[in-house]
């Protein structure tokens, strides 16, 4: 057994045992159910910005972007606009197409070492597939719990949760973003395990958000379609901490305050870890800006001068033998 | 050293057993380079110059390095975001893995751009976030030890700062960023390497890399000068350290120095008087300013801005129009993405205009500075050079985009317009080993040097079965690039990978194909080899036994 994901699937089994012993033998859900889901709500708010400022508050002394395609230069040589632009618009293009297409990822390839030597390198479109898939299914499953939160549910959510429940099988209809956030995160999961490299490169840290995210997502599942939870119980909780008048109903089982409090975690969690590439992906300076430096002066705040060796100094020293090979000189 | 096709065939990328913190770095002979002399960090004011070999147990740091470090790390976190947010955001989803060319060669997982960059996160945890202060290793966090500094100075010169893993990244971390912060922690100590250290001393105080002094340079040019004319039957005097001359001409040392750049230098030379005799262009060379490269990028930033300022400061005082600069890949990176930021404005040059043709250079604008190959393309576009291509028919081409005009600024279809324009055959690599997925010559960033050839031969081999591929499928017997280090390794690395194909850079072909007024009958090309004759199918040719390069 691996003790990176062995450590993070103990910490999970133990973030699942606490609100559940809290919950049923302390009768603690004021704390599972209120207390906790502020906090993490709190800390997220706060971590998160205070992280983004953090990064912020360091400036960006040279333009350095990835030029992945041709530059503007010449009119008969054709730009690529988008992977190498010139202008804050095509910035936002680019940008646009990495934040929600993964533009990067989608170029990713794997390499064969074969027979001669010959080295072969094939389009690896798996990772970019699932990595879309398991981010806009979470996105998704993020969005329909709005409903808990808003009444009347507004028209655009319940279209939503049409076009997620569009199959319509099973009663409570399947929705799709849950299934797929379910295999999705565990292909990645996966991956991290058997695929050698991947497995070399993991820390614990990256197997704890991916076995949370499991979690979260199995409960929710046995929620919704298995154990068939107090639905009006969960949304006046729901109701009462987004009206800052949060009370506890009564009849609500275990499993939805494992529910929240393993949410609650990746809450607290996120602004502490890898996690924050979400905001960071924003931010990264290779790719945030336009490769114009040569057209536009880009200026570092903490530019300073520093010693050089001047024209004179250089005179100075080879006057003799620059005055025998016939060089102009300033002083003769 | 042992052959290529064994190398390949004892190849394996499957990772050891140990976790890589668990495991130790062993310095393998031929995979590093030599420590740097004191007398190099003594001349630029470096810190703890020593006398030391890497292979030292006591590397003779001073007590407090470990201070020194971690204070130095502070200081980059608050100034650069680059690297605050790299040490931040991987999320170690593996897409660099296999894109490094260290790692295609060596199968070190080491070589992974990830774990590269983790070598220096995971101290960056343990000492500056929360989550690594609470969790310790769990959370990817380690104490920075002696052999934690080891491991840094063997990894971070076993990167040639391409930026081809910064390519596929999802988040556009560049691992080229976070090594040249990783060697600029190490300079702190006083380790470098002597094959960068060396020639920032003698950029320093010479004006080059090579340490050519101002007679020798102008003896060297003195020498083409009449190697051209044996060739051409045109004597071709250059001008030096001219005031007012219209442009100043700055080049990569190592194509005055070494062949086959010498060749590349040549075409310079030949252009240069063309312009000269034809149009009444006045191109100056300078002693002083005698460096486009920059290996202070390899060693801090304070050092490349110290190297660079003599290109503006010879600007301004031979009161030229705008900089025209040579076949040079890092040179490009630091033109484009530092150079203004760093010692400009350049308030006292010109807007570069080509007065051949008109044309003004919008995106070098700020600058003052024009890629040889922009200018070459604007004029052939408007037909300024009389060119006939027939006199590189011999030469089946194929171009290596070099990393860093690639990565760094995206000149990719200038030096294709003008090789198209002077060789009627040119064929392409694979599309996953050019122009922006080009792969490194494996000696980038200073670490072309002679004693880490294993390390050379390894880094280079993605590029070295790219061109023996087309090698194979079209017969291709050059291989063309517009970088000064390209020229100096790829030749031993086509010697390795690919033996039957020649380097050379785009002035060599581009002067090999111009009719100079005054020439005699040319059967030579620059490098005494007979061109093409007419009644001859280049394919035949190219098999004859005769053919050059062929004898061996």
């Amino acid at each position: 057994m691996n003790k990176k994901y062995m450590y993070s699937l103990l910490a999970v089994i133990v973030l699942i045992l606490l609100p559940y012993v809290g919950v049923e033998a302390a009768g603690l859900q004021v704390l599972f159910g209120i207390i906790i889901p502020y906090l993490a709500v709190l800390i997220f708010i706060i971590g998160f910005i205070y992280r983004v400022m953090d990064w912020a508050s360091s400036p960006v002394p040279f333009r350095i972007p990835t030029t992945c395609g041709q530059q503007k230069s010449l009119p008969w040589i054709k730009q690529n606009k988008i992977d190498n632009p010139f202008t804050t618009g095509a910035v936002i293009i680019r940008m646009a197409l990495e934040i929600l297409f993964f533009r990067s990822l989608f170029r990713n390839t794997s390499i064969g070492l074969n027979q001669g030597p010959k080295i072969s390198y094939v389009w690896e479109k798996w990772l970019w597939i699932v990595a879309l898939a398991f981010h806009y299914s979470f996105l998704t499953v993020l969005i329909r719990h709005l409903r808990f939160f808003l009444e009347p549910v507004p028209v655009w959510l319940q279209w939503l949760e049409k076009i997620d429940g569009f199959f319509q099988i099973g009663l409570p209809g399947l929705y799709m973003s849950g299934a797929v956030l379910l295999a999705a995160v565990t292909f990645l999961v996966l991956r991290r395990i058997y695929l050698p490299q991947v497995r070399y490169i993991s820390l614990a840290a990256d197997f704890l958000p991916l076995f949370l995210i499991i979690s979260i997502a199995i409960t929710g599942i046995l929620m919704r379609y298995f154990t068939k939870v107090d639905v009006v119980g969960i949304k006046e909780l729901a109701m009462g901490l987004a009206s800052f008048h949060p009370a506890i109903p009564d009849g609500i089982g275990a499993l939805f305050y494992i529910h929240l409090f393993l949410v609650s975690i990746l809450f607290i969690y996120f602004p502490f870890s890898k996690l924050m590439h979400m905001p960071g992906v924003f931010m990264s300076p290779t790719r945030n800006l336009p490769n114009n430096t040569r057209a536009k002066m880009h200026i570092n705040p903490w530019n300073y001068p520093v010693k050089v060796h001047t024209y004179d100094e250089y005179e100075d020293e080879f006057r003799e033998k620059m005055k025998e090979a016939g060089l102009p000189l300033e002083k003769e | 050293m042992i052959d290529s096709k064994e190398r390949a065939s004892k190849l394996s990328y499957l990772p050891p057993k140990t976790d890589w913190m668990d495991t130790p770095t062993v310095y393998k002979e031929g995979m590093y380079c030599y420590a740097a002399k004191p007398s190099r960090l003594e001349y630029m004011d470096a810190p703890y110059p020593k006398d030391w070999s890497c292979m030292d147990e006591d590397w003779q740091l001073p007590e407090n390095w470990k201070e020194i470090i971690l204070e130095g790390m502070k200081e980059r976190l608050e100034k650069y975001r680059t690297f605050k947010i790299f040490m931040d955001i991987c999320v170690r989803c593996g897409a660099c893995a296999d894109k490094c060319h260290f790692f295609i060669g060596t199968g070190d997982p080491k070589n992974m751009p990830v774990l590269r960059a983790e070598l220096l996160r995971s101290v960056y945890r343990n000492n500056f976030t929360k989550a690594g202060k609470i969790l310790g290793r769990i959370g990817g966090a380690r104490e920075l030890t002696i052999d934690v500094l080891k491991e840094w100075w063997y990894y971070f010169f076993q990167c040639t700062e391409c930026r081809r893993c910064s390519v596929f990244c999802p988040y556009g971390i560049d691992t080229a960023e976070i090594t040249i912060i990783g060697r600029e922690l190490l300079n702190l100590l006083g380790l470098n390497i002597d094959w960068i250290a060396a020639p920032v001393a003698f950029c320093f105080r010479t004006g080059n890399h090579m340490g050519i002094q101002p007679h020798a340079f102008v003896d060297m040019l003195d020498f083409f000068t009449d190697e051209i004319e044996n060739v051409t039957g045109v004597r071709m005097e250059q001008t030096f350290n001219k005031k007012g001359a219209d442009l100043l001409f700055i080049c990569p040392s190592g194509d005055v120095f070494g062949d086959p750049g010498t060749f590349t230098c040549m075409g310079y030379m030949i252009l240069m008087h063309y312009l000269r005799e034809v149009h009444g262009l006045d191109c100056t060379w300078s002693t002083y300013a005698s460096e486009g490269g920059n290996f202070g990028l390899f060693t801090s930033h304070e050092t490349m801005k110290r190297l660079n300022a003599k290109m503006y400061a010879e600007a301004e005082r031979l009161k030229v129009k705008w900089i025209l600069g040579a076949e040079c890949g890092h040179m490009w990176r630091v033109i484009n993405q530092y150079m203004v930021t760093m010692n400009g404005p350049a308030d006292f040059l010109e807007e570069p205009v080509n007065p051949l043709t008109g044309t003004k250079f919008e995106n070098a604008k700020a600058t003052k500075m024009v890629h040889i190959t922009e200018f070459l393309s604007d004029l052939i576009q408007h037909k300024k050079l009389d060119l006939d291509p027939s006199r590189n028919d011999r030469l089946k081409v194929t171009f290596h985009d070099s990393c860093n005009p690639a990565r760094g600024a995206g000149i990719l279809e200038e030096p294709r317009h003008v090789i198209k324009n002077v060789c009627n055959h040119f064929y392409e690599m694979p599309r996953n080993c050019i122009r922006e997925q080009t792969f490194c010559c494996g000696c980038g960033s200073g670490l072309n040097a002679g004693e880490d050839m294993e390390l050379r031969m390894t880094g280079g081999m993605p590029r070295g079965n790219a061109v023996r591929y087309v090698n194979e499928l079209h017969g291709v017997n050059t291989l063309a690039c517009i970088c000064a280090i390209d020229r100096a390794v790829l030749p031993t690395l086509m010697g390795y990978w690919a033996p039957e194909v020649d380097v050379c850079g785009i002035s060599e072909l581009v002067a090999n194909a111009l009719i100079i007024p005054g020439e005699k009958e040319k059967t030579e090309n620059l490098r005494g080899e007979p061109i093409l004759r007419k009644d001859v199918e280049p394919d035949e040719w190219y098999t004859r036994p005769d053919f050059p390069g062929r004898e061996e």
